[in-house]
């Protein structure tokens, strides 16, 4: 769900908003992690995009952040917003109170203040998982595409929407205890390649990549994943159903 | 010095960059793509709408072929663009998009039987052929005859871009994520590589490579009001720039799109229109058809934004807190498809506007979104006077745009320049010519004089205010260097650039910081944008004509006579505070479309005296050839299958094989 409601903006004066942001460089030896809080005055239609800009040209011109389509598109800027996964872009100010808290994602490698290596594990996890479609047989360039069901092609779509932010990760509990874990933006793929005929592979062949605790096996049902995709996958039946099979692949 | 060895070294991890290194690295090179985000991150995810491809499987797609496509886009560019290349897309496009089915994306399909749409503000009924179930549909956009652009509901771009790069991940080519290309490394005559910046840690490595290809996108953030992603600063087009001998093509060429939401600036898509939106104003009158009663609110891109920004001015706009705008309403396609095919674009709305799309009217107005110049470029993406260094998609002009580009065939260039110029990188590498000898000692001087710039910079202890001046470069270009020019705010503009170019060299730093310092990292290329942009506004000053995008209001017509040709921007002198101007004239000799009107617009250009004997050879032609098969009719007025690669020469299949 899309959230609709917003908080009232308040009449008259702009609001002053604290915004504590927990700091680190990792490239500097002496640096420890601390908050520290900036002051700025709330603008209309503030995001933290333009809050946390605001805040590198005017306060702390050494601040580290991601973003890169400031649309909600490519994923590159979420963060823990209040404790929460979110991206940063699209969240407005006047969604948020007087006094809010932004931290780097965690699990994922820090590069510094509010920016991890996402990309360095999305591409490490796709490799593991083989996360393309395997087909050996020659692509007929001048020839018609195959056909496909446009119904089939929709639910693949949707699937495919995933945009690697990292926020499932950063909210899963295996995550947090099993390094390994491929998380639901893992678990997500093998379902999209799983239902795209395209794939020639099997569910025996999808069991060896994640047949195992640090795959299917090792997801508690938490799904902390699905409160926080900002795309609104539907992770929570992807890895129910995938569970299923997999489970009655090893029972057999 | 770290140096890094491979055949091909491809800067910028887009869908350009990803196609052409898949293309090189399947004729056996040892590729490295340089990317500044995770490569799936690139601002070919913001595609929405479609790629454009003939294929002709809908029943408002009948009749669609190459031919169709290549005139809607010479008359879409109005007329600058190479017509050659035009012809080498329009050909590869359908089996670009037939290759991209192949590798996973997700293309929506034609559902056979009746189904309704929105055309012209009325719900009609459409109804598509059994014998076209499960292949690839296609919705409208602006400029084009048929219904051609291929869609992943409205998120094209995405869908194309995880599916090839996951195709570059299943080849096993490495991408060096964070990675900034500073300079390139060269000797006047060949390019062997670049000097690269981790924006990890801030050092600088020597990446050498027998070929070098530019695939960074466009420069849209030389602009205030752009749609465009952070990442979209044009340092590619800059480097080569600052060789001295690339020249970069068509600059003042710079696309508005119509529909940007505002005052954020953020796109949304052409689509919208195309699936039957339209644009209305303060008093909720829909105003397109006054200006343009043949394509209404489908008229190219240019002729759009100028029409809306011209009822602006006209008094005629709604307005907000933020300033004026008009209104794109979707309110009548419905919820389900709203849901279903423009769920980005409902997404947008309700995230940055508070608006339901389905129910409310979305405020927009132009926006920057594309820039049709970029390194210029032979048909095969090489640039003709530094040996070795290719470029593709944005990036580059090998000039498919010309003057204006068509919604949808940008996305289409990234992975067909890619299937092409790999090629020819490919092709390249396997020649003598691809051999090299690099002198250490250059690697090493391009290395340390690159160093030398930074520390200029971090120690530099002038007064100026790297951000302060970005902003105000941006401003500039906005304002003065828009959608309606004129000579005096374009020379106003000029001479203030270019004072900002002395004055940033006089940054100094608010903040040391281990690692790559971001303020440094701006300051650095601030000194890169300011010559994208006064090679954009010097070159919209000298061209004393309106094409396409580039519209004067003190020069308003079109003038074939004199203007028929190319700007080529070059920077010879690294101390000079303007661009060196130079043009190539497109030959009307050889035009299989020669200059005419484009459909929509103006219809009063001052014409060649070229056109009407090319004209007169063409119906010479034509009528001798009365009956023959139109690919020989083609063949006979423009031969253009010889310049592509041989596997991409194959006619193209549809199900109407009468087309």
């Amino acid at each position: 769900m899309i959230p609709l409601v917003r908080l009232q903006p308040s009449p008259g004066q702009p609001r002053r908003l604290t915004i504590n942001i927990l700091l680190c460089n990792p490239a500097d030896p002496l640096s420890l992690a601390h908050l520290q809080a900036f002051e700025i005055e709330e603008a209309d239609g503030m995001t933290l995009f333009i809050a946390l800009n605001e805040i590198r040209s005017t306060q702390d011109a050494s601040l580290q952040f991601d973003f890169v389509c400031r649309a909600g598109i490519c994923g590159s800027c979420a963060m823990l917003i209040d404790g929460r996964p979110g991206l940063a872009c699209r969240t407005l100010t006047r969604d948020l109170g007087d006094h809010l808290t932004l931290a780097p994602l965690p699990f994922f490698e820090l590069i510094g203040d509010l920016s991890v290596n996402t990309g360095k594990w999305m591409r490490g996890t796709s490799e593991r998982l083989q996360a393309w479609i395997h087909n050996s047989a020659t692509v007929d360039l001048d020839a018609l595409e195959q056909r496909m069901e446009p119904e089939l092609a929709e639910a693949i779509y949707e699937l495919d929407r995933c945009i690697e932010c990292g926020c499932c990760i950063a909210g899963c509990g295996t995550a947090q205890m099993r390094e390994k874990f491929v998380g639901a933006v893992g678990l997500n793929k093998v379902a999209r390649f799983r239902l795209d005929p395209r794939d020639t592979r099997s569910d025996d062949d999808f069991y060896e990549l994640i047949g195992d605790d640090d795959g299917i096996f090792g997801c508690m049902s938490l799904l902390g994943c699905h409160d926080v995709c900002p795309k609104q996958l539907p992770l929570q039946t992807q890895i129910a159903y995938l569970r299923r099979k997999m489970a009655a692949l090893a029972l057999s | 010095m770290e140096v890094i060895h491979s055949d091909v070294l491809i800067i910028g991890g887009g869908l350009a960059g990803l196609r052409t290194a898949l293309a090189a690295r399947k004729r056996g090179n040892n590729v490295i793509i340089l990317s500044l985000v995770p490569p799936k991150r690139s601002h070919s995810a913001a595609a929405q709408g479609g790629m454009q491809a003939s294929l002709a499987n809908t029943s408002k797609g009948a009749g669609d072929n190459e031919d169709v496509h290549f005139e809607d886009t010479v008359r879409g560019s109005d007329w600058g663009n190479d017509q050659e290349v035009a012809r080498m897309f329009v050909h590869s496009a359908p089996k670009a998009v037939r290759e991209l089915a192949a590798w996973g994306v997700p293309w929506n399909r034609v559902q056979a039987g009746d189904h309704e749409a929105i055309i012209d503000g009325q719900r009609v009924t459409l109804s598509e052929p059994a014998a076209a179930r499960g292949l690839i549909t296609a919705r409208d956009f602006g400029g084009t005859k048929k219904w051609r652009t291929c869609y992943v509901s409205d998120g094209t771009g995405h869908a194309m871009l995880y599916a090839v790069s996951d195709q570059a991940i299943a080849a096993g080519i490495p991408v060096h994520e964070r990675m900034e290309a500073v300079s390139l490394i060269h000797d006047g005559a060949r390019c062997y590589g670049a000097i690269v910046r981790n924006l990890i840690n801030g050092r600088l490595l020597a990446y050498v490579a027998r070929a070098t290809c530019i695939a960074t996108g466009g420069f849209g953030r030389i602009y205030q009001s752009t749609t465009n992603a952070v990442i979209n600063e044009g340092i590619g087009a800059a480097i080569a720039l600052e060789t001295g001998v690339v020249p970069l093509a068509n600059m003042e060429a710079v696309q508005f799109h119509p529909t940007a939401i505002f005052p954020a600036g953020i796109l949304v898509t052409e689509g919208c229109r195309g699936d039957g939106g339209l644009l209305r104003d303060v008093d909720g009158y829909r105003f397109m058809p006054d200006y343009e009663p043949e394509k209404k609110e489908l008229a190219s891109r240019d002729v759009v934004s100028r029409r809306m920004e011209s009822h602006i001015r006209s008094g005629k706009g709604a307005s907000n807190r933020f300033g004026e705008h008009l209104w794109l309403v979707i309110t009548l396609l419905g919820e389900a498809h709203i849901n279903h095919k423009l769920r980005e674009v409902k997404e947008i709305c309700q995230y940055f506007l508070g608006v339901d799309p389905a129910e409310q009217y979305i405020p927009v107005r132009p926006a920057q979104h594309y820039t049709m110049g970029g390194v210029r470029t032979n048909h095969t993406g090489q640039t003709p006077t530094l040996r070795g260094l290719f470029a593709a998609g944005e990036a580059a002009c090998w000039d498919m745009h010309g003057f204006n580009r068509l919604g949808g065939n940008s996305v289409a260039e990234t992975v067909v320049a890619g299937m092409i110029v790999g090629e020819a990188i490919a092709d390249f590498c396997a020649t003598p010519e691809g051999d090299m000898q690099v002198s250490t000692a250059l690697v090493r001087a391009s290395w340390e004089k690159a160093g030398a710039e930074f520390a200029a910079i971090a120690d530099n202890r002038g007064g100026e205010s790297a951000s302060v001046l970005l902003l105000r470069m941006q401003a500039i270009m906005t304002t003065q260097v828009g959608i309606v020019r004129h000579h005096e705010n374009l020379a106003a503009a000029v001479d203030e650039l270019q004072q900002l170019i002395l004055r940033s060299r006089q940054v100094g730093l608010h903040a040391t910081r281990a690692g790559a310092n971001p303020e440094l990292t701006t300051a650095w290329r601030l000194q890169r944008m300011l010559k994208l942009a006064l090679c954009v506004a010097y070159g919209a000053l000298q061209r004393t004509e309106s094409r396409g995008a580039h519209f004067r209001e003190d020069f308003p017509r079109r003038n074939d006579a004199e203007w028929l040709k190319r700007t080529l921007a070059s920077w010879p002198v690294a101390d000079q505070t303007l661009p060196s101007l130079d043009y190539e004239a497109l030959a009307v000799s050889g035009m299989e479309l020669p200059p005419g009107w484009r459909g929509y617009g103006a219809r009063d250009a001052i014409e060649h005296p070229g056109t009407a004997v090319r004209q007169a050879e063409i119906d010479d032609i034509r009528a001798a050839m009365t009956g023959a098969d139109r690919h020989a009719v083609q063949q006979a007025l423009m031969p253009f299958r010889h310049l592509l690669p041989p596997h991409l020469r194959g006619p193209n299949a549809r199900l109407r094989d009468s087309a």
